[in-house]
């Protein structure tokens, strides 16, 4: 007969080996791609107070998104001021791109003070607005950051200041930098447009 | 600093800017020692815009490190001392409460994505090519009046080529 210690140390590692089997699979496992999706498209109230649903707009063609405020003495105007620039200069190329003006700082922007800021720039920009909590979850879904700041006189808000660009899919295609000179950013709008 | 240094600093850059003031009465623009203003401009703002920045490159040559700290703009109800940074593609914005500090005979520069100048409330958009009338407010030099240049709503600097 089988010493029981002996059995009780054979079952013991038995355990042991599959317990690591178990966490080896674990870890080893690759990451399921799902959450990787970054953008999509998305609801909110455009400039002219109308509920508008982004894909209805872009129909399979390649768009492009930026998160701002009109509080915004440098990053935003001069943003949309260049890329406005670019749109300018792809002329035809891009008359069907649309660049999405997504406020964080739905607060104060209003549909009407979007359409008034927004009309310095190029006709392509959209202004969008909506409540904070959709706000926040277009932000979430764009892995945008942005967060009021006190300042002595009321606030002004942090923000990514990344352009994002969707493909006709509607998948991240690329961004363009803050920093991105204008002919870098011609080359890749034309590249996004397949000229 | 002591009384006595503050003092002896200040008869120094007097002794100095004596001579200068006296030449240069003739011109509208007051000597104030130690500090110098270059190429003050700001951005013409799209419609409806409540903000804007300004900027400019403060010459400190007095013998002691001084400090912006404030100041008032014509086309504005407010105006504050801001530090904007680029943190991995967030554009982060902060009011200096303590001003930006000036040391002494350096050179420092309000710029895009930078220190800058934030004019608050402002009352009216400002357009392209306009001069707008403002006051910089110093720790120690005081009040010392300046003129921004309105650039274009995407001018990155004041574009002067000298």
């Amino acid at each position: 007969m089988a010493n029981p210690l002996k059995i009780i140390r054979i079952v013991a590692w038995i355990l042991v080996a599959a317990v690591s089997a178990v966490m080896l699979v674990v870890l080893l496992a690759p990451e399921k791609p799902k959450g990787l999706a970054i953008g999509g498209p998305f609801t909110l109230t455009a400039m002219d107070g109308t509920r508008l649903d982004t894909a209805s707009l872009t129909r399979g063609k390649p768009y492009a998104v930026f998160f701002g405020f009109t509080h915004c003495p440098d990053i935003c105007p001069t943003a949309m001021w260049e890329l406005s620039e670019v749109l300018r200069k792809s002329g035809d190329k891009a008359k069907d791109f649309r660049v999405f003006f997504v406020s964080v700082d739905p607060e104060r922007d209003t549909p009407a003070l979007l359409k008034t800021y927004i009309s310095a720039f190029d006709s392509r920009i959209i202004g969008m607005t909506g409540t904070v909590d959709e706000i926040a979850a277009v932000a979430r879904a764009h892995r945008a950051f942005y967060r009021k700041v006190p300042t002595p006189s009321g606030y002004t808000m942090d923000h990514t200041a990344t352009i994002y660009l969707f493909d006709g899919k509607g998948e991240l295609w690329g961004t363009f930098d803050t920093s991105e000179s204008e002919d870098n950013r011609l080359k890749k709008l034309a590249r996004l447009l397949g000229n | 600093m002591s009384v006595f240094l503050r003092t002896a600093a200040l008869s120094a850059a007097l002794l100095v800017v004596a001579p200068v003031t006296a030449i240069a009465q003739h011109h509208a623009t007051p000597a104030t020692p130690g500090i110098q203003l270059h190429m003050p401009w700001t951005r013409a703002t799209p419609p409806g815009a409540k903000v804007a920045g300004g900027y400019l490159t403060i010459e400190n040559k007095a013998s002691a490190a001084d400090r912006l700290i404030g100041g008032s703009f014509e086309a504005a109800s407010v105006v504050e001392v801001h530090e904007m940074a680029m943190d991995g593609g967030v554009m982060k914005m902060r009011a200096l409460d303590k001003g930006v500090s000036l040391a002494a005979g350096g050179s420092t520069e309000l710029k895009p994505g930078g220190y800058h100048l934030m004019f608050i409330d402002l009352k009216r958009p400002l357009k392209e090519g306009e001069t707008v009338k403002g006051e910089l407010v110093f720790e120690k030099a005081g009040k010392m009046p300046v003129n921004f240049k309105v650039m274009s709503i995407g001018a990155r600097s004041a574009g002067h080529a000298h």
